[in-house]
């Protein structure tokens, strides 16, 4: 390949980590304007919402078992689920969908 | 003081743990790209635990196996990446603001999509040491599952990688539906950013988009529009 591997690595790191870094150390104050901080209120929760759907229907071996997780674990998460919880009843939801849906 | 970082780092041990189970189960595919690319075991296992970015290291690997220029795959990281800065900016609200810098450099290791949903949306001020507590557990499962992928391919039946991947999911999941049954708006919101990212996804001339720019591009219309129609008053913002 003619190129150093390890280069490549020290190049994704070093810029990565300083997208990761900047702002957080560079914005040391409390940000006051009504706009920017309503912004980064909703960022989470969107941000998550549109990393979950519909990735998670393509993350396993079955469309389906993905979907009845998802359900599931938005009514879990509704009343009261923790993120332990959640996470592990999605885990066995699918494993045992699979059982049954993947031959 | 001390009893109090003691508490958080053990919280984040704990809540380290499904994120540890998922990033293993993940980042096999990452380890099996890898191999394809030509990168050896112990390559790769570094790179997973320094960059921990399942998008960042997929787009790397493979530009890496096409024999990209450096600048390229800089450039391409930046792009798959830039997602966390508002993540980081979000966090630089979240933490004290007299925080030290030592700590902010720290925790900009482990700004991954994983570790900062949960440590956002812990209640008031974020404790420096529950992202170190869940970094702890969670680097060794990236890297791991990283080096399981190069060496063995598949080492887990398919049924197991296929039922751990979902726990990242399931956890996004508890960190905001809470919000949206007490919030009319998040809850509008997240159906909205459900019904987009699908919409994304679904129509064909986007394919050309990577997943993390998809991300950033929907985060940022969907958070501003919502921050111009609906800002938050005074404290309802605080902590978030």
């Amino acid at each position: 390949m003619g190129h150093n591997v390890y280069l490549y690595i020290l190049g994704m790191w070093a810029v990565s980590y300083l997208i990761r870094v900047l702002p957080l150390t560079l914005i040391r104050r409390e940000i006051t304007n009504t706009t920017i901080r309503s912004f980064l209120f909703y960022v989470p929760y969107v941000t998550l919402a549109v990393m979950t759907f519909p990735a998670i229907l393509s993350a396993t071996q079955s469309p389906v078992a993905a979907g009845i997780a998802l359900a599931a674990g938005l009514a879990l998460s509704w009343f009261g689920g923790s993120l332990f919880q959640v996470s592990v009843a999605c885990c066995a939801i699918v494993f045992v969908a699979e059982l049954v849906l993947v031959k | 003081m001390l009893t109090d970082r003691k508490k958080w780092f053990l919280k984040g041990l704990k809540d380290g743990i499904p994120i540890m189970l998922g990033y293993f189960a993940v980042s096999i595919a990452l380890g099996i790209l890898a191999r394809k690319a030509g990168i050896t075991a112990a390559q790769a296992t570094i790179a997973s635990a320094l960059i921990m970015a399942s998008a960042g290291q997929h787009i790397g690997f493979t530009l890496i196996a096409a024999g990209a220029g450096y600048l390229e795959v800089v450039v391409m990281e930046a792009i798959a990446n830039a997602r966390y800065l508002l993540m980081s900016t979000a966090l630089s609200q979240k933490v004290d603001p007299a925080l030290p810098l030592r700590h902010r450099l720290l925790m900009g290791l482990w700004i991954t999509d994983e570790i900062f949903g949960v440590s956002v949306s812990v209640e008031g001020r974020l404790n420096p040491y529950y992202n170190y507590g869940m970094a702890a557990v969670a680097t060794p499962g990236w890297a791991l599952g990283t080096l399981a992928g190069v060496v063995l391919g598949n080492v887990l039946p398919a049924r197991v990688v296929s039922a751990l991947s979902v726990g990242l999911y399931g956890m996004f999941m508890s960190i905001f539906v809470p919000p949206a049954r007490k919030n009319r708006i998040i809850a509008a919101l997240v159906a909205i950013s459900f019904a987009a990212s699908w919409a994304f996804n679904a129509l064909s001339w986007f394919d050309i988009i990577s997943p993390g720019v998809k991300i950033i591009i929907l985060t940022v219309a969907i958070s501003l529009g919502a921050a111009l129609l609906f800002p938050v008053k005074g404290g309802e913002g605080r902590g978030a």
